[in-house]
């Protein structure tokens, strides 16, 4: 049976309160990893305004490289690992894992368990630190086949883990 | 095969079914070394280099530096061998892995479809083998222990297996009935294809494979041997002298000539384009024959090389029936089928009818269970906003051509370019909205694309994957979204339409697809 779409048949079926926000410790995660891509580029600056402040003749007001650079890494490290933070979230359904991302670029994915290949939890070295980890589904797919979702508290990830594992293995019976 | 495995019971007792944590073969370690070796040479070449610059103790280092260079990369093969470790668990495998990042990787047994050891001549000689779990997941490579013994392949291949039946049929492992791989080849040889293509029908479909790369070979080689010519190839002052030599006044030759020598030139252009066409689709899809088998689909075909690929029916993701701007007049189609594994590298999905009537096409795909969209099927299009938001995205760029073009140019007759490519892009973009279409009913989906190569892909619903909607800031100003389908080798894609038809369709798909198990759709039925 087919069916047309009419915009009054249509319900909002996205409510922004379903969704279960990541840890909060994440933010910290994100400003660790953000301060250490950082790192190399402010270091640069921080040469470059030397370079100048010594040197022979000035071209550039001081201040004109350093300034920028410390401006984009206050966007980078403060702001936007919250923003990031406040636009990520998943929902854990019955038989599906739902996962949002994203303002500017929103996406919207949810991969049922019963698509779901193999899962993965991984930690990195900072993630330890805060007790998070990161779980990835991987799909048989070939278009997004791994969607992972970082942020989550390490026995929460071994616990999704678990409920999806269980879920697979009564959907084979 | 034939295993030597008997009626005994085959099912582990609870004693066995608790977990066993198993490190690899230390041996392995070794294999993974000398493997390992060609990889060390560039760096061990770069610090020779370094050293040998410096002349008084280059020689002297040689010996220390390579040491140290195989001994740091052992170092770190035996860390990651220490922190390497594999857990048989009750429905899973894990896989523990990682020296700063720790991975643990849960392949759960009944995903498991194939477990193939590999032995290379070194590992052969220590008795070891690598043991890889396929679980049919886009990446190919899920789980791999590198080096185990070759019993203990034998012996986890046996335990995945008694583990699969046992969680299969409750308990009890449920007899074998698979049929050996081989017998596929050479059974129902006698019965007609179901599709095959006579040397017209090929000739046919070469003419349409118009291809200009002879070209871009002849100018690869005529790069390579510019030399071995009397003149400079690019200088087209050289090329009229030629002309010139043979007391031709270029001035004298009248336009009616000009344009004869131009359509000439053209006309051998296409020429040359379709015999390129001709010959390789020759040499491609001679003597193209598709079979239907027990199993699934085998496709014959090829001149010099004969291929001989066999696609199981379960396998078969989507199928796609596409088309082009000319052939489409005549009425032929191709047929594809979507599937994890790849045709070639440069086809990622099965050919499986090159150039057919869509008469032939349906029972084709019928066979696979994809049927054509029926009559009644409502067909709806993307937002003609999303038509005019992509012209609006190229907008920039050609306003910044413009800009370019006033300002390294003094004539303003050349803003005529860049107006003429908006047009073209909101004729093409046009063009392009106007064939897409997307429908769905009670088992699949479908989307309509292209007015250049029209395509149209059928999915059932049950082989999605997963579900995305996208949207990017203009997309979400509009109120228009992306919805995307991931399929087992491919995917489905409907653009530019309202984020709330996007969601209502999201909704009813996976109504549809949760109620059925991944690995139920793709048993072998």
């Amino acid at each position: 049976m087919t069916q047309r779409f009419h915009i009054s048949d249509m319900q909002e079926t996205e409510t922004a309160g379903a969704l279960t926000k990541l840890h909060p410790d994440h933010i910290k995660v994100s400003r660790i990893v953000a301060l250490i891509w950082a790192f190399i580029p402010t270091l640069l600056a921080l040469a470059i305004e030397a370079a100048q402040l010594f040197g022979e003749e000035r071209i550039l007001p001081a201040g004109s490289f350093l300034i920028p650079i410390l401006l984009l890494l206050v966007f980078l490290v403060i702001m936007l690992p919250v923003r990031r933070y406040n636009h990520r979230g998943y929902d854990m359904g019955a038989d599906r894992i739902r996962i949002v991302r994203g303002y500017l670029f929103h996406s919207d994915s949810i991969v049922p368990f019963g698509r779901i290949q193999h899962i993965d939890v991984d930690q990195g070295p900072i993630q330890r630190r805060y007790n998070l980890a990161t779980l990835t589904v991987h799909t048989a797919g070939n278009h997004n086949s791994t969607v992972s979702l970082p942020g989550l508290l390490h026995e929460d990830a071994i616990a999704m883990r678990e409920e999806i594992r269980a879920h697979i293995k009564r959907e084979a019976l | 095969m034939i295993e030597p495995h008997t009626d005994a019971p085959a099912v582990p007792d609870d004693a066995a079914i608790e977990e066993e944590r198993h490190k690899l073969h230390p041996l392995g370690l070794l294999v993974n070394f000398i493997a390992g070796l060609p990889q060390l040479i560039l760096p061990i070449a770069a610090v020779l280099f370094a050293a040998r610059k410096n002349a008084d103790f280059g020689s002297s280092l040689v010996i220390p530096i390579i040491a140290a260079v195989l001994l740091i990369s052992l170092f770190f093969r035996w860390l990651a061998w220490t922190r390497f470790r594999y857990i048989i668990g009750e429905e899973d495998i894990r896989i523990e892995s990682g020296i700063l990042n720790r991975n643990a990787r849960s392949i759960p047994f009944e995903r498991i479809q194939d477990l193939s050891i590999e032995q290379r001549l070194l590992a052969r000689i220590m008795g070891l083998g690598e043991v890889k779990f396929e679980t049919g997941s886009g990446e190919g490579d899920e789980g791999k222990l590198s080096f185990v013994t070759v019993d203990e392949g034998e012996r986890l291949r046996e335990l995945i297996r008694d583990r699969k039946e046992g969680a299969a049929t409750g308990g009890k492992p449920a007899p074998t009935k698979e049929l050996p791989e081989g017998t596929l080849s050479f059974e129902r040889d006698n019965t007609p294809p179901i599709f095959a293509m006579n040397a017209r029908r090929v000739l046919t479909l070469g003419l349409f494979e118009f291809s200009l790369v002879i070209f871009a070979v002849l100018l690869g080689i005529s790069q390579q041997f510019e030399f071995l010519l009397p003149f400079d190839l690019w200088d087209v002052g050289s090329w009229i002298g030629v002309v010139d030599v043979k007391d031709i006044d270029l001035n004298a030759i009248s336009w009616t000539a000009r344009i004869v020598g131009i359509i000439a030139a053209l006309g051998s252009l296409i020429l040359v384009g379709m015999a390129t066409g001709v010959i390789r689709t020759f040499i491609r899809e001679y003597g193209f024959r598709l079979d239907r088998t027990a199993k699934g689909f085998r496709r014959r075909r090829g001149l010099t090389t004969l291929t001989d690929v066999v696609m199981p029916v379960h396998r078969v993701q989507a199928a796609i029936v596409q088309t082009g701007l000319i052939r489409k007049r005549f009425g032929w189609h191709a047929l594809k089928f979507v599937s994890l594994a790849q045709d070639s590298k440069e086809e990622a999905s099965h050919v499986v009818a090159p150039l057919a009537k869509l008469d032939d096409i349906w029972p084709i795909a019928g066979e696979a269970k994809i049927h054509t969209p029926a009559d009644a099927t409502v067909w709806q299009k993307p937002s003609a906003k999303w038509w005019f938001d992509q012209w609006l995205m190229v907008t920039p760029l050609i306003g910044a051509g413009i800009i370019a073009l006033m300002v390294f140019t003094d004539a303003g007759m050349k803003a005529l370019l860049p107006l003429s490519l908006a047009l073209f892009f909101a004729v093409t973009l046009f063009l392009d909205w106007r064939s897409r279409f997307h429908a769905r009913d009670d088992s699949q989906l479908y989307a309509r694309q292209g007015w250049w190569r029209p395509r149209l892909t059928i999915a059932p619903q049950v082989k999605v994957q997963s579900v995305d909607i996208h949207q990017g800031p203009i997309a979400r100003m509009r109120g228009l979204a992306k919805l995307k389908f991931g399929i087992a080798g491919g995917d489905l894609e409907i653009d530019g339409i309202p984020v709330i038809e996007a969601r209502a369709i999201r909704d009813q798909v996976l109504a549809e697809i949760v109620q059925v198990d991944f690995a139920e759709v793709n048993r072998a039925s």
